[in-house]
């Protein structure tokens, strides 16, 4: 298993462990629950360094417009995406942030557990593109995530630059404790936050950033329950190689508008897929996990299944991401019934997100 | 946290205070963390029989489903019902408040010293 340059630093704070896309990750250092509210409430510290960092230069943006599914020319200098790359038959390889650092050079962050899977895809897709150069940079990067709605006070406080221009979905340099970052205001929480790149040792900014008041170091634990709240799919449970963009609801990542793309043809006939991606929300305290059985009231015949759950720590109550049949009728307010380990509980369709921030 | 030394334990990571006949059983400091946060605790009803290595409950954590199984035969005699309310005391008080039922038994297997526990979970 793979570790973190900051494994020192958790074993410092305690941290419990979980293997996670081939890393040793750690889980929690404490409670993962007070760890999800410290990011609701506060800022949370994560170590996301498990992350793939690969970077494209050259004829960069003519090759990710073919390469992914969306218009990455379209993006201005310093500017994120959220995007996708699939297979030619649509199949979702990995989702991923691309931001824009240059002209003709970007960064793409991909899933730890895809880091492979993706450059190898990419450096496949490169054959029309002689000019274009795609490096797996992942070893150089330290990722660290500040999230939660005190972050842009306290990290403002330690950095060169203005973080209120710094607008969601942007990426800047920055000088941090002495070293030159990369300051990105994206997360994975639903929290306003940021994602901090570092080159070298990362030790000292993850203690500068922890010894400030008000900021918690948080674990993958609470990771998961805040992107869940957020409505937010993870690879690997919302996303897959069987999966296209479509059935996760994320078809308007898609420009079909593009001359060509890896997928595009495949694309065009999956419009309507069988099954998709729905939020649920229960009562009580008892939550349906991934993998479980999802029934129509009373019916005997699964429409399909959930593949994240949990009891929402900020909600109060049950919630989950399913799979379901698109032909089941379901629509917002359907009652459905999930088997939790042999008993039925009620789950309502609902809108997504679960939880949206204050503004 | 050390496991009491006058506790008997399982290889389930369940503990057992005998007080003549009556056990006392929760989950030990080790299986709690292990489990994380846990957020819900489903318990038998009291007067319901127990049956050695049948499962009597769960406990469930934000990341995962733990189940309990009873260490003994006998008859639940009470079950910790503050834990509808806070289930979290499991994690705060595994040996103390975050008890989970009490049994009276009619027959004890054979149970682990706490240093053969400690052993068990390498501490």
């Amino acid at each position: 298993m793979l570790n973190t340059l900051l494994k020192l630093e958790h074993d410092k704070l305690g941290a419990s462990f979980t293997e996670f896309g081939g890393w040793e990750m750690p889980v929690r250092y404490g409670s993962d629950i007070d760890e999800h509210h410290s990011v609701r409430n506060s800022c949370g510290l994560f170590d996301i360094s498990h992350m793939a960092e690969i970077r494209v230069t050259g004829q960069a943006e003519e090759f990710l417009d073919y390469a992914l599914i969306s218009k990455l020319s379209e993006i201005e200098n310093g500017r994120a995406k959220y995007t996708m790359i699939c297979d030619d038959q649509g199949g979702i390889i990995d989702d991923l942030i691309v931001y824009r650092l240059d002209d003709d050079e970007f960064m793409i962050v991909a899933n730890a557990g895809n880091q492979h899977q993706v450059v190898e895809a990419l450096k496949n897709r490169l054959e029309n593109f002689p000019d274009t150069r795609v490096v797996d940079e992942s070893g150089l990067w330290s990722l660290i995530a500040m999230q939660g709605p005190k972050t842009k006070e306290i990290l403002g406080s330690l950095v060169d630059v203005d973080l209120t221009v710094l607008k969601y979905y942007s990426i800047a340099t920055a000088v941090l404790d002495g070293k030159d970052v990369f300051l990105a205001r994206t997360g994975y929480t639903g929290e306003d936050g940021f994602e901090i790149f570092v080159e070298g040792d990362p030790s000292g900014v993850w203690q500068l950033l922890l010894s400030q008041e008000g900021v918690s170091p948080c674990g993958l634990a609470c990771r998961d329950t805040l992107r869940l709240e957020a409505g937010m799919p993870l690879y690997g449970h919302e996303l897959n190689k069987d999966l296209t963009p479509f059935a996760a609801n994320l078809g308007k990542v898609i420009r079909f508008d593009k001359p060509s793309f890896v997928g595009k043809d495949a694309l065009e006939q999956q419009k309507h897929p069988k099954q998709k991606l729905f939020g649920l929300q229960g009562d009580g305290r008892r939550a349906a996990r991934a993998d479980y059985e999802i029934f129509l009231p009373g019916g005997t015949d699964p429409i399909g299944m959930v593949t994240s759950g949990v009891l929402s720590p900020t909600l109060q109550v049950p919630i989950a991401l399913a799979l379901l049949n698109a032909d089941a009728g379901l629509e917002i307010g359907s009652e459905v019934e999930a088997d939790v380990r042999g008993t039925r509980i009620f789950y309502k369709v609902v809108e997504l997100p679960f939880y949206k921030r204050g503004r | 946290m050390a496991n009491p030394e006058n506790l008997k334990y399982t290889k389930e990571h369940e503990w057992i205070l005998i007080e003549d006949d009556i056990a006392t059983v929760g989950i030990t400091k080790y299986a709690a963390d292990a489990l994380g946060e846990i957020v819900y605790v489903d318990l038998p009803k009291v007067g319901s029989v127990a049956a050695h290595m049948k499962i009597c409950g769960e406990i469930e954590s934000t990341k995962s489903v733990g189940e309990l199984y009873a260490p003994m035969d006998g008859e639940i005699t009470e079950v910790n019902g503050a834990l509808d309310q806070a289930p979290d005391q499991v994690n705060q008080d595994p040996f103390g408040d975050g008890w989970l039922i009490k049994i009276r038994y009619t027959s004890l297997p054979d149970l682990l010293s706490s240093t053969e526990y400690d052993a068990l979970v390498g501490e």
